[in-house]
């Protein structure tokens, strides 16, 4: 297969087949389950590369994008993106049957494909991009398809908050994630993966790879729902169970796993990354799977033990051996598969049963037999029973905790973790088909073959490469543990191993497990009251407080900034002015040269005496018409200065606007309120400081303006060509009606308009009784 | 002269600014017409002051005498002058509208785009306008 077909085809038809879902799930019906045609054609595609990319080979594209931004539609295709891309294709061809029978006439189902195709085309991008700005674009657009999903029955509060909390966690820990790439683009000069993982070494020479390492490992980790962040993922479970299945088990929340794994060459050799990534995976491990203990509903026992696994692949990549990369990969793949299969088996209970509270169901393994028998298989691999694949995970995960420097410490936490795991497994696998039923009757009955068949070849996978260990390890863990731990390996994964000690520990899993499992109805409540206890003190309680303070510090700022008080703009801008331009003179060291003082003539010291009295009378007057008469006399003073000083055009315009002025107030003033004093005396000094600074600011301005003699040739042009080009002797003249002419018509284009607008207000009517709106009494200012 | 026309553009430019800074709408708007004046002083300081030098070009010749005003400011304060007119004689009638609608200019009582408001009835024109002068 061609790369940019790989490119083009998955992504960019992966979009336009999301924008028309809901269009073709109008025409097709029921058919429209059809669309998982399309995950699947990719995945046989996957298929048939395995050989080649597990011979070593990578797939590489890149298009430009924003060449300006370093941006690059850049793809690569190697053995780790492929073990994701294959789960990504292959379970969302079975998610979209499933919830296509599943959502069967719900009137949003065909939102529902759009929004899973969106969903799986931007993963696929995360998995197959090389640019990391890319692979943050299509990070962020799963963060926004999960945000959908979970809010899919939009009309229940429960589901919007969950939505909301997702979006805010996921997408804040995206944030940091993306300057951590900001960060290692610096160091680098590139935002190309693959180079990246080529300088390596000078990345961990560099003291800001700490940071970036941090900030990236906060998007992996609320991706992945890695403590504290793990509690968006049981709430996410307000989805429908198909996306619960998809999104958050088996593929979006491995994104932060696949960007650690991703990022291992990079910051493998960081002296934190072992210390950091290892005990944030060890929290999560074993607090996922003793929280789990604690729940009675089906989809919340799984998400729980969801975390847990999610802690123990990050974990695993925290030791960052080479057998814990494998078995990294190893647990990876055999959680998707049995976990995805649970999760549908549990939409597939709650559908035929109407509920999914482990405390009510039981029994109905006969009336469900094929769900039963997805359920029994993915349970088995769960717990870790030969000859699964999650046996063979966990004789892997055994195996590498013994050889590491803590065996004993290491292993037991891994214990405990596998035995809440092995006895959820039994509550989710075993108990709701074959155990004691409860007191209602629940009426199970077995739903369409689109509700059983997905999970029982899901089951059927985890049975298949469990039982020919060989296949999984040469063609699926091999290819994604070199991709990880750049150089060969080799994988042989086997059931038998001979009496180890790692199956002493799996048999010594088992039975523990086993008698938790068969425990439940009398631990269970004593787990639940100790995790409530403790409850206020764990992240999901901090996530409303800080979001309350988030909100009352937004709402404070925009009370403070958009206060609806004119005067405020107005005075901070004015303020801000003068504060820029002080800054900007002392920067540029910009001298007030004085100019040369010629003694003023008597008429100018006249008019400018009046001027100025009348300014500051103005700003005192309390009658209109006395506002009126200093108005027009600072006008005509004006003009007078003009007929003074070489500017008998602009005297006479100004003549007559001033009286057009004085005729116009005279004919509406009775019309206009009365002045009234409004303002308190403070802030009238207030108002007079700010003034007084924009008055000083300004004379200052023209005094610079006024010591640098402008380049005069604009002036040279028109008065040269005034009378050769325009026939006109008066120049102030030509240059508006001939030079600008076009600037004067715009000009006449404007009154005209004002004009129209006079006349229209005019013309509004306005009379009688009416109603108006007031701010309330509060903040007087 | 360019520093006496310098501070009295300071001086409009203050005085407007603080009636800008008012709460009376009517206040605002001899605000607006007090900065016209101080920019059209402002653009007309920008040029050199030359007293009773028009930039007229003489029946006989083809250039005006040696010295002469510079026409570029005066051409644009010409359309500045006509503009603010333009602008002074809409905003008086929308202020009259204003007036005559809610019942007040002050500029605290019209931010019911930001902040909660509550309904009141307000007295009619006529009523309003039986204030003496």
């Amino acid at each position: 297969m061609d790369p940019l077909i790989l490119l083009t085809g998955t992504v960019l038809s992966g979009i336009l087949l999301a924008a028309c879902a809901p269009l073709l799930y109008r025409r097709l019906g029921a058919y429209a389950a059809g669309l998982a045609l399309f995950p699947l054609a990719i995945f046989i595609q996957l298929c048939l590369a395995i050989p080649a990319l597990a011979a070593g080979a990578t797939w590489q594209a890149a298009l430009p994008w924003v060449p300006s931004l370093g941006l690059s539609l850049n793809v690569k295709l190697d053995g780790l993106g492929l073990v994701m891309a294959l789960l990504i294709s292959g379970i969302g061809a079975l998610v979209i049957i499933y919830g296509g029978a599943y959502l069967k006439g719900h009137p949003f189902l065909g939102r529902f494909y759009s929004l899973v195709i969106l969903f799986m085309t931007a993963m696929l991008g995360v998995v197959l991009s090389n640019n990391a700005l890319l692979l943050f674009v299509f990070w962020e657009l799963t963060s926004i398809s999960s945000f959908f999903l979970i809010g899919f029955e939009h009309h229940k509060a429960n589901a919007r908050a969950a939505a909301w909390q997702a979006l805010l966690v996921t997408g804040s820990g995206g944030l940091a994630m993306l300057a951590g790439f900001a960060l290692l683009g610096k160091i680098t000069g590139s935002f190309e993966i693959s180079q990246w993982i080529e300088s390596s070494a000078a990345v961990i020479a560099h003291p800001l790879a700490p940071a970036a390492f941090l900030l990236i490992l906060a998007g992996a980790a609320t991706k992945s729902a890695q403590f504290p962040f793990h509690f968006w993922l049981p709430n996410a479970m307000e989805a429908p169970t198909p996306v619960s299945a998809y999104l958050h088990s088996a593929t979006m929340v491995k994104a932060g796993v696949y960007l650690l794994a991703r990022l291992f060459p990079v910051f493998g050799g960081l002296a934190l990354w072992p210390v950091v990534v290892t005990t944030l995976g060890l929290v999560t491990l074993v607090g996922g799977a003793l929280l789990a203990l604690a729940q009675t509903d089906l989809k919340r026992l799984l998400a729980y033990t969801t975390i847990s696994a999610l802690g123990s692949m990050v974990f695993f990549l925290g030791l960052g051996t080479s057998l814990a990369v494998k078995t990294a990969v190893a647990v990876l793949i055999a959680h998707a598969l049995y976990k995805g299969a649970l999760f549908l088996v549990a939409g597939s209970v709650d559908h035929g049963t109407g509920t999914r509270d482990i405390a009510i169901l039981g029994g109905i393994g006969r009336a469900m037999p094929f769900t039963a028998a997805a359920a029994g298989l993915a349970g088995l691999s769960m717990a870790g029973i030969p000859p699964l694949l999650g046996f063979i995970a966990k004789e892997l995960m055994y195996e590498t905790t013994l050889e590491s420097t803590l065996p004993a410490l290491l292993s037991g936490l891994l214990l405990v973790a596998n035995v809440g795991m092995v006895a959820v497994a039994g509550w989710v696998g075993y108990r709701p088909f074959w155990g004691q039923p409860g007191q209602e009757d629940l009426h199970p009955h077995e739903g369409s073959a689109g509700l059983w068949l997905p999970p029982i070849l899901l089951a059927a996978l985890s049975l298949l490469l469990g039982a020919f260990p060989q296949l999984a390890g040469k063609w699926l863990v091999a290819p994604a543990a070199q991709a990880v731990w750049q150089a060969t390996l080799s994988v042989k994964l086997s059931i038998w191993h001979g009496l180890t000690p790692m199956l002493g520990l799996s048999a010594l899993t088992l039975l523990l497990g086993i008698g938790l499992s068969a425990a439940r109805q009398r631990l269970q409540p004593a787990i639940a009251r100790f995790w409530h206890a403790l409850a206020k003190f764990g992240p999901a309680a901090l996530y409303p407080r800080s979001l309350h303070t988030v909100l009352s510090f937004a709402a404070w700022q925009t009370n403070l900034l958009q206060s609806g008080y004119l005067r405020l703009y107005v005075g901070s801008i004015i303020l801000f002015t003068v504060v820029l331009a002080i800054f900007t003179m002392a920067r540029q060291s910009i001298q007030l040269v004085l100019p040369t003082i010629s003694p003023p003539r008597f008429y100018d010291v006249i008019l400018i005496g009046i001027i100025l009295t009348a300014a500051f009378l103005v700003t005192r007057a309390r009658s209109r018409l006395a506002t009126m008469a200093l108005l027009g006399s600072i006008g005509f003073s004006i003009a007078v200065i003009f007929l003074l000083y070489s500017a008998p055009d602009l005297a006479m315009v100004q003549f007559a606007i001033e009286t057009l002025t004085v005729i116009l107030f005279v004919l509406v003033l009775y019309r206009l309120p009365k002045f009234k004093q409004l303002s308190s005396q403070s802030a009238k000094i207030t108002d007079m400081l700010v003034a007084l600074m924009g008055g000083i600011l300004m004379t200052g301005l023209m005094l610079i303006v006024s010591a640098h003699n402008s380049d005069a040739h604009l002036a040279r042009y028109f008065v040269e060509n005034s009378l050769p080009l325009a026939n006109g002797r008066n120049i102030v003249n030509v240059i508006l009606v001939d030079f600008r002419g076009f600037d004067t018509m715009g000009e006449i284009t404007v009154l005209s308009i004002a004009a129209l607008g006079v006349f229209s207000l005019i013309k509004l009517a306005a009379g009688g009784k009416k109603k108006r709106q007031v701010p309330l009494a509060r903040g007087k200012k | 002269m360019v520093l006496l026309l310098a501070i009295t553009a300071g001086v409009l430019f203050a005085s407007a600014i603080y009636m800008i800074l008012r709460r009376s709408l009517m206040k605002i708007l001899v605000g607006l017409l007090l900065i016209s004046y101080a920019v059209n002083l402002l653009l007309f300081a920008s040029a050199d002051l030359i007293p009773a030098r028009p930039a007229l070009v003489a029946a006989d010749s083809l250039l005006p005498p040696a010295t002469y005003a510079d026409p570029v400011p005066q051409a644009l304060i010409l359309t500045a002058i006509v503009i603010s007119f333009g602008l002074t004689a809409f905003a008086v009638v929308l202020m009259r509208q204003v007036y005559g609608t809610l019942g007040t200019d002050d500029l605290y009582e019209m931010r019911c785009t930001d902040v909660p408001c509550q309904e009141v009835e307000i007295a009619s024109e006529e009523e309003l306008l039986e204030e003496p002068l």
